[in-house]
């Protein structure tokens, strides 16, 4: 479905536009970490999902919402300005985009050692250069709550 | 998404992303990536398939064993197909004929009435709804996209909000009540199918395709942009030229 040969030329052109003026990110930076079954592991998804009494996104917002990992499903919106993905999925089973329930599973037989207290959520719609300052910022909020895996989604 | 995983890794923190696109993936070369064949607005495939989504969750945390990278990896597997599709795109909902005459804003009210009972299901069957972003009701919401067709001169009803933001997430309220409401009716209707039936067949399709006509000229700028922007998916506004 998201194979760019299998959507129309315009469709394609839009996604190929994003990468044509890309920031240079430099050398890569590799953190290596204990084995799978001792991480810690928060989610940070750019699905533009907040609680519900939190303030939506706005657009071109470059900031983040905390989702604390004990928000129940219902109390999970989602804000994003685009108009262009599906969100059946998402109001049919908040895992399809932010897979906690999932994540609490593979916790709980040993898999991963445990389930950051809080996630994070931004909208990916902002610019790529906006995000870096908001991203240093979180990195400092992860490492205080022991988080040494981050799995990023994007919609 | 990509430059999170980079800004994110450079702080000290180990990323893995899921990957939708894969050629902009390439193109950032994050840390870890896995590339996923799935529609875009779902990273984990599938609702309901709780080992599916395991298996997608499982792929992208097995990058974390690398030794080294940048990692791009491809899921092997397309999610599982919706059931839903090869019903076809019949829309089961029967809308009142008068609605159709009705001018815009009385026609979407009229069914935003119709589909309360179908919402109220969706709402019991998940246990949730997604609607809840505007701060006002669906039918308020309905409300300010009537007057706003209707050529009514108003202002943000949100102190703290633009019109045109206050307008994207009324419209944004309507399309979620309307998507859940479709999802609980008879027929097992896909994402392609409740969404085609809803730019198609309802008043409220209708009634977002003249608001971009009128936002687009609007003398509020904020209007204008959510009007071009933010309202009718690219892929509908293919299909209307």
């Amino acid at each position: 479905m998201a194979r760019l040969s299998e959507l129309p030329a315009w469709e394609r052109e839009h996604h190929l536009d994003k990468i044509r003026d890309l920031p240079d990110f430099g050398p890569i930076a590799w953190v290596q970490g204990p084995a799978l079954a001792q991480r810690r592991v928060a989610i940070v998804t750019t699905a533009g999902l907040q609680t519900r009494d939190d303030a939506p996104f706005r657009a071109g917002s470059a900031d983040y919402r905390v989702i604390p990992s004990s928000t129940r499903a219902a109390d999970i919106v989602m804000s994003h300005v685009s108009v262009n993905y599906d969100r059946t999925g998402f109001q049919e089973d908040l895992n399809v985009v932010f897979p906690l329930d999932r994540l609490r599973e593979l916790a709980h037989h040993g898999t991963i050692g445990s389930v950051a207290d809080f996630h994070y959520s931004f909208m990916g719609a902002a610019s790529i250069r906006a995000l870096e300052p908001k991203a240093k910022e979180l990195a400092r909020l992860l490492r205080k709550d022991r988080v040494d895996a981050v799995l990023l989604s994007p919609v | 998404m990509g430059a999170l995983g980079h800004y994110i890794e450079r702080a000290g923190v180990p990323s893995a992303q899921i990957s939708l696109i894969r050629e902009q993936t390439a193109a950032i070369a994050p840390p870890r990536a896995l590339w996923v064949p799935f529609m875009l607005g779902r990273p984990f495939g599938v609702p309901n398939d709780p080992e599916f989504q395991t298996r997608v969750l499982r792929a992208l945390l097995a990058l974390f064993e690398h030794p080294s990278g940048p990692v791009l990896e491809d899921f092997p597997d397309d999610a599982p197909a919706d059931p839903g599709d090869a019903a076809g795109f019949a829309c089961p909902v029967s809308f009142a004929p008068a609605a159709a005459a009705q001018e815009p804003g009385a026609a979407l009210l009229a069914e935003i009435e119709q589909l309360a009972v179908w919402h109220e299901l969706a709402k019991r069957r998940r246990g949730r709804t997604t609607v809840g972003i505007s701060g006002l009701s669906v039918v308020e919401a309905a409300r300010l996209v009537g007057a706003l067709l209707r050529g009514t001169p108003i202002g943000s009803p949100q102190a703290d909000a633009s019109l045109g933001m206050v307008l994207k997430r009324c419209c944004d309220d309507i399309k979620a009540y309307y998507f859940e409401a479709l999802a609980a009716q008879p027929g097992q209707l896909s994402a392609r199918a409740i969404d085609a039936a809803f730019w198609r067949d309802t008043a409220a399709g209708r009634a977002f395709l003249q608001l971009r006509e009128a936002g687009l000229g609007h003398p509020d700028e904020s209007v204008a942009g959510f009007a071009e922007r933010s309202l009718v998916p690219r892929a509908i506004l293919h299909r209307e030229q």
